[in-house]
């Protein structure tokens, strides 16, 4: 995965969780916020008698797609082309930004409307366009918010979810006049106001604007139709009124037929918002007369992570961000930590796939996790990531320090003999073990009394009282 | 029936009493128990922190030492998810016999719980204990065995104790092996939660049926001197009017 540079440099997870979890605003907000979707989720989810038979049908059918991708891609772009859309290819971030600068160009146009998409985030497409004189105009409430804060999304379903309402009128207040209409005068934080305001903002930009760039949830194979589901009629307004539609989409999103979405319907909207059936569903099927459509296919990594025996799981993800609610380390870091568009235990195990692990940060994400397994539990497609991510443990570099220490505790624990003697030791010398560790077990003491180190080990009771006998 | 004991370096090292417990209540119940001598550690903590090459060989000593025994009985929801969930992963790595060991090997493993209401049938082991206590159910407990409400159908069982729910039980405690120093600032920050909710119960006596998790909660407990005592599932359980 190559894009989104702007995270390039960041130190790793525990430095950035460690001062996130600091922020008691952030932690407040985001303990609020998560708990609420959790629990609507988890009430919707409990509704219905074949949610494990949904769930087992959406893995069966993602991982066929997968195991198929090839053939499903060629009859993608053939049923595109037929149906009067143009379809690209694009290997990575730079590829893909190049061919949707180029498309934008040819229009003439200097702005697009954008519909809530994360693989453009992924590839920094707005950073892309502006660097070419392109203005990218986020139309999804919660993209507002963030592009008017010059923030970073921090959740892939709310990327404010780091916002509370009395940030997001501070942030409309001071920044809705540089971008267009400005906010009203007195504007509250009332929830409904806020909406107002945004709903006044973006309209003009719907109306005015001949361009629109889109992701997709889901591309149908069999008719070349693509599926976006929303909740604030935003992506209705871009998928419909432009002239001019270009959808970047990850080349995993495939599913063969109409018949498979039926299953996708039902999962992803319990799992992410927490409703019974999506607001807004909208598919489109190549262009129709007086319009242009342009599919870009993009891989940016995902070729290389589907030949990954264990780790090729996580194209099954559908962004549905019931792992992200569910995650306790997600609820105390936030989701600016992981450093990745992709936050939370699927960013955890999706990143560092996509990007390699070369990076200091990269290679703290799989280590972003106490392999709770809340995150396997609530995933719509049945990702192990608690298995991916112990995966991604042992092709991780790991530190000299613990490199030692692990070869040393793996040479005690090969022969009995030694353990005993181990513990002998440390029975013998419990009275001199310091209440502070040092090194990097210091970070054990900060918090924690280590237990008391008994005079005789387990083994050793039971050798000399035979099992308790004498 | 030949069962083993496998106590777990965790608690052979540090909490032998746990061991002596789950000895006293088994063969109270009845059973023939044996410690075989030659076992280490299951692997968890390498194969958890990227050392799949030493876990895979503490996971072929592990099968050696236990395979002509009828059930292996360990007190830890999370050593026993270790042979359980991952050891079938580890071994398709290797040769199609050791493979094969495993498979044989899995479903004779059982988290104590397990053992007592699944295998042996009981719930009420005949303990006493009058004290006002809180469960922990721990993660590998719950979402790796799918223990469910065995250790607390166990507990409910158990003559003079008061069993208070835990708000947030479900929640990690933010320990997870090597989790806990590697990322220390949230690991402390989960634990001070599941702390605060464990004395909001009231509780004298926080219980898990993982020491681990417990060395992680009580060891923030005595930090804070909140005056909760940490105890283990088995040490419960093995408590009677006479032995009190």
């Amino acid at each position: 995965m190559s894009g989104g540079n702007t995270f390039l440099g960041m130190p790793a997870f525990p430095r950035n969780a460690a001062a996130a979890v600091q922020d008691s605003q952030l932690r407040f907000n985001l303990r609020k916020a998560t708990h609420t979707i959790r629990g609507k989720r988890a009430s919707v989810v409990a509704e219905l008698p074949d949610w494990a038979e949904l769930r087992a049908a959406g893995k069966e059918i993602k991982d066929h797609t997968l195991r198929n991708l090839e053939r499903y891609l060629l009859q993608m772009e053939e049923a595109v082309t037929a149906a009067g859309g143009h379809v690209h290819w694009a290997a990575d971030a730079e590829e893909a930004n190049r061919i949707v600068a180029d498309l934008v160009k040819a229009t003439g146009e200097t702005s697009v409307v954008k519909v809530k998409s994360m693989a453009t985030q992924e590839i920094g497409l707005n950073e892309a366009l502006q660097a070419e004189g392109i203005t990218a105009y986020e139309t999804d409430l919660a993209e507002l918010i963030v592009q008017l804060g010059d923030d970073w999304p921090s959740h892939i379903l709310v990327p404010a979810i780091h916002r509370n309402r009395s940030e997001i009128r501070e942030i409309f207040h001071d920044k809705m006049a540089d971008w267009g209409r400005a906010a009203p005068e007195g504007l509250t934080d009332e929830p409904r106001a806020l909406a107002d305001a945004a709903r006044l903002h973006l309209r003009e930009r719907f109306l005015s604007t001949k361009v629109a760039v889109s992701g997709a949830n889901f591309m149908i194979a069999e008719t070349g139709t693509l599926v976006v589901l929303e909740s604030e009629g935003n992506g209705r307004m871009c998928l419909t009124l432009p002239e001019t539609l270009i959808s970047v989409v990850g080349i995993e999103k495939l599913l063969p037929s109409w018949r498979d979405l039926e299953v996708f319907l039902q999962l992803l909207p319990r799992s992410s918002t927490g409703e019974r059936m999506n607001p807004y569903t909208s598919t489109w099927t190549g262009a129709v007369e007086g319009q242009e459509f342009h599919l870009v296919l993009l891989d940016n990594g995902r070729t290389q992570v589907l030949a990954d025996e264990v780790g090729r799981q996580a194209l099954r993800c559908i962004r549905c961000s019931a792992c992200l609610n569910v995650c306790p380390v997600y609820e105390r870091a936030g989701g600016h930590a992981y450093g990745s568009v992709y936050p939370g235990p699927i960013g955890a195990i999706l990143t560092p796939q996509l990007r390699g692990m070369g990076s200091a940060l990269d290679a703290s994400l799989p280590y972003a996790s106490t392999l709770c397994g809340a995150c396997f539990e609530a995933c719509p497609v049945a990702i192990d990531i608690p298995e991916v991510l112990v995966h991604l443990r042992g092709k991780a570099r790991h530190p000299r320090t613990e490199r030692l220490g692990m070869r040393a505790a793996g040479w005690v624990f090969n022969r009995p003999a030694r353990l005993a003697r181990a513990q002998r030791l440390g029975g013998r010398f419990r009275r001199f073990v310091p209440g502070r560790l040092p090194g990097p077990l210091s970070a054990w003491t900060d918090t924690r009394d280590i237990p008391d180190i008994p005079a005789e080990s387990f083994r050793d009771w039971w050798n000399r009282t035979d099992g308790g006998a004498r | 029936m030949r069962v083993a004991l496998f106590i777990t370096c965790v608690n052979d090292t540090l909490f032998p009493g746990t061991g002596q417990a789950v000895v006293t209540l088994l063969r109270r119940l009845g059973c023939d128990v044996e410690f075989p001598r030659a076992q280490t550690c299951c692997g968890q903590m390498h194969v958890n922190t990227g050392y799949p090459e030493e876990g895979t060989r503490l996971a072929r000593h592990f099968v050696d030492v236990f395979a002509g025994y009828d059930a292996v009985v360990a007190p830890s929801g999370s050593c026993a998810a270790m042979v359980r969930e991952q050891y079938p992963r580890l071994a398709r790595a290797t040769t199609p016999s050791f493979a094969g060991e495993v498979a044989e090997m899995v479903p004779k493993v059982h988290d104590l719980s397990e053992f007592l209401v699944d295998v042996l049938g009981v719930t009420d082991v005949g303990a006493y204990f009058p004290h006002r206590v809180t469960y922990h159910p721990t993660c590998h407990s719950l979402r790796g065995l799918h223990l469910g409400d065995r250790p607390t159908r166990l507990l409910e069982q158990v003559r003079g104790l008061e069993l208070v729910p835990l708000p947030g039980a479900e929640e990690c405690c933010g320990f997870g092996g090597t989790f806990a120093v590697k990322n220390p600032a949230i690991s402390a920050a989960m634990c001070g939660d599941k702390v605060r909710n464990v004395t909001s119960t009231g509780a004298e006596v926080l219980c898990a049926a993982d020491n681990s998790c417990l060395m992680h909660i009580g060891g923030t407990l005595t930090r804070q001197r909140a005056g909760v005592r940490i105890m283990h599932l088995a040490e419960i359980l093995a408590t009677t009017e006479a032995t009190r």
